[in-house]
């Protein structure tokens, strides 16, 4: 196939891409989107399999056929409430598969046209270097987040003395290396490069706490498409490059957005640590047990919410560690049964990825129409009989409002202290990631329903039936 | 006017220049196609390259602001799937006759990108399967 076909054809998959994000819009067409995402792709893989550089198929099939085995049957098994960790998995596939590129690049750069073994233009191996460290830095990186997701270290953040003088130098030293690479073309260097770059990846996330995972899995989304579009620019391959382009663009977003949700800058992200010692101090500290709150049953507040005339739902991840949606949902349909209004707040952080509450409540079928955002709900606890808060903690302290030396001051969040009566299923008095105390706990209107999230909700339903 | 055994030498050492001469040109031909491809095919300039990507990102940045924020997790899944057309570049490693480094590197990168790509597509869909209206 002559150049100018296939330049043409990888105009149109990159065309596919941005329909594919442009369906998003809005739920009804997205599905068409992702249609176009598909077609996109198959276009993008026939195209390069026509090149007369592809010549052998045998290997490219088996690779094809065990990835997309192992892909598939994956992606058919995952449980929702397991997607951030998936999606992680994933990150860190691009990040790898963008470093063997660039390795085989590096061996062969006579297969795609960027000069001979020893002498590969300086352009292309800048780009190549630049593409192989963020591939890498994005492989390790999204292990390590991965890890945290599943739970197979520990979600807190790891902070030791001179981390940031550490990451400062090792970033300091990956520059260097990425001029001696290209002054010189070393495969040594080359091999110093990805070592450095995955260690790098590795201790850039190690800080970064569990309730942070939304902007770290937004930010390595957005690695993964500065990756692809590193190997783009080496490749001279503009399919590639816009699609890189859109990703990279696209995580950023979500990284901003998750980031005005806390209220936090991404470099404070970034640096770590967020909620580490605050957690030790409030699990021991004083103001849990020496203040009385109320506590009720799930007969009180079936009771409570029969009774009511509108209730808020404000989800958190508490109820998707108790996978709760679906009898929240049954809870949900006897309420409105019985006549009451019955609405979902969704705030931007809560969960662990952008959009995770999202996803679980219409996993439960509840409609998406009933499912508001901050910005669209937030005036209306003022009027609300109940607000039912459900694994969420932070998301809802009035502190951020009122006390300027807590650690979440500034962050936009859910005004359910305004709703006539606060119910709150929560398993213990122990505070949110963010280590702080909810006022709200204490208050008069506020009623504690101790328990796990799901079982709470199955007794509620037991209660109004 | 030659004698015919002359002429007949004559035409013989012709056809033996000839057969050099080709011999020559298939040689040079070979050398040009072992140079460094600079030459002939140095790719788009990069002040081009960088064009495409300033306005991919710009494209991004007003396509991503339109998604409602209720498809954010989708969003990340798709987008994760797509960024996986670095499946160009694998496949292109692994495309070669016979069995080299970058080919084992290529079927690598084909494997993990195909991983992506099925896993991405086929979660995202799950998903907004479920973000159908219901009646």
């Amino acid at each position: 196939m002559g150049e100018s076909y296939s330049a043409f054809l990888y105009l149109i998959a990159s065309i596919c891409f941005i329909m594919a994000l442009r369906g998003l819009s809005s739920p009804e067409t997205a599905r068409g989107g992702n249609l176009y995402g598909i077609a996109g792709m198959v276009i993008a893989i026939l195209t390069t399999l026509a090149t007369p550089q592809v010549v052998s198929y045998w290997l490219i099939i088996l690779g094809l056929v065990i990835g997309g085995a192992i892909g598939t049957a994956i992606s058919w098994r995952i449980r929702m409430t397991a997607l951030p960790q998936l999606v992680a998995a994933f990150h860190s596939l691009v990040g790898l598969a963008a470093v063997c590129v660039a390795c085989a690049a590096f061996a062969d750069p006579q297969a795609y046209g960027i000069g001979i073994k020893g002498n590969i233009h300086v352009e292309s191996l800048i780009e190549m270097a630049i593409g192989l460290a963020i591939g890498a830095i994005t492989f390790t990186g999204a292990v390590v987040a991965f890890a945290k997701l599943q739970g197979l270290v520990s979600g807190a953040p790891l902070v030791f003395t001179g981390q940031h003088l550490l990451n400062a130098v090792l970033a300091a030293v990956l520059i260097f290396l990425v001029v001696i690479f290209v002054a010189g073309e070393s495969p040594v260097v080359f091999a110093l490069l990805v070592l450095l770059s995955f260690a790098f990846g590795f201790l850039l996330i190690l800080p970064i706490g569990g309730a942070d995972m939304p902007v770290v899995i937004s930010m390595l989304n957005s690695y993964s498409g500065w990756a692809a579009c590193g190997i783009g620019f080496t490749l001279s391959n503009s399919l590639l490059i816009i699609t890189g382009g859109l990703v990279g663009s696209s995580g950023a977003i979500l990284s901003y957005i998750m980031c005005k949700g806390m209220n936090r800058s991404i470099v404070n992200v970034i640096l770590g640590g967020f909620g580490g010692e605050g957690v030790a101090a409030a699990a021991g500290g004083p103001g849990v047990g020496d203040r009385m709150v109320k506590s009720g049953s799930a007969e009180d507040a079936a009771f409570i919410m029969k009774n009511a005339g509108s209730v808020i739902i404000v989800p958190g991840y508490g109820m998707a560690v108790a996978q709760a949606q679906h009898a929240l949902k049954a809870m949900a349909d006897l309420l409105k049964k019985d006549g009451v209004k019955v609405e979902y707040a969704i705030h931007p952080v809560a969960g662990r990825m952008p959009g995770h509450m999202n996803v679980l409540l219409a996993e439960a079928n509840v409609p998406y129409d009933d499912v508001k955002e901050l910005e669209e709900i937030n005036r209306d606890f003022a009027s609300t009989d109940v607000a039912f808060v459900i694994g969420a903690n932070d998301v809802t302290n009035p502190a951020a409002k009122t006390d300027p030396a807590s650690p979440i001051y500034g962050m936009p969040i859910l005004d359910v202290e305004r709703a006539r009566t606060v119910l709150f299923v929560k398993r213990s008095m122990a505070s949110g990631y963010a280590g702080v105390d909810n006022e709200l706990f204490f208050r008069d209107n506020t009623m504690m329903l101790f328990g796990d999230a799901k079982k709470m909700c199955d007794e509620i339903v037991k209660s109004l039936e | 006017m030659a004698d015919p055994a002359s002429l007949a030498q004559a035409a013989g050492e012709l056809a033996g220049n000839a057969k050099a001469l080709a011999q020559n040109l298939d040689r040079l031909a070979q050398q040009l196609s072992s140079l460094p491809p600079p030459v002939t095919s140095a790719g788009p300039p990069f002040v081009f390259e960088l064009t495409v990507f300033v306005l991919a990102v710009f494209v991004g940045y007003y396509v991503v602001w339109r998604v409602t924020p209720a498809l954010h997790s989708p969003l990340m899944s798709v987008t994760n799937a797509i960024s996986s057309v670095i499946i160009v570049g694998a496949l292109i490693a692994a495309g070669p006759h016979g069995i080299s480094f970058a080919k084992i590197m290529g079927f690598v990168a084909v494997a993990l990108a195909a991983v992506n790509i099925f896993g991405g597509f086929i979660v995202t869909q799950r998903m907004l399967q479920m973000f159908q209206r219901k009646k």
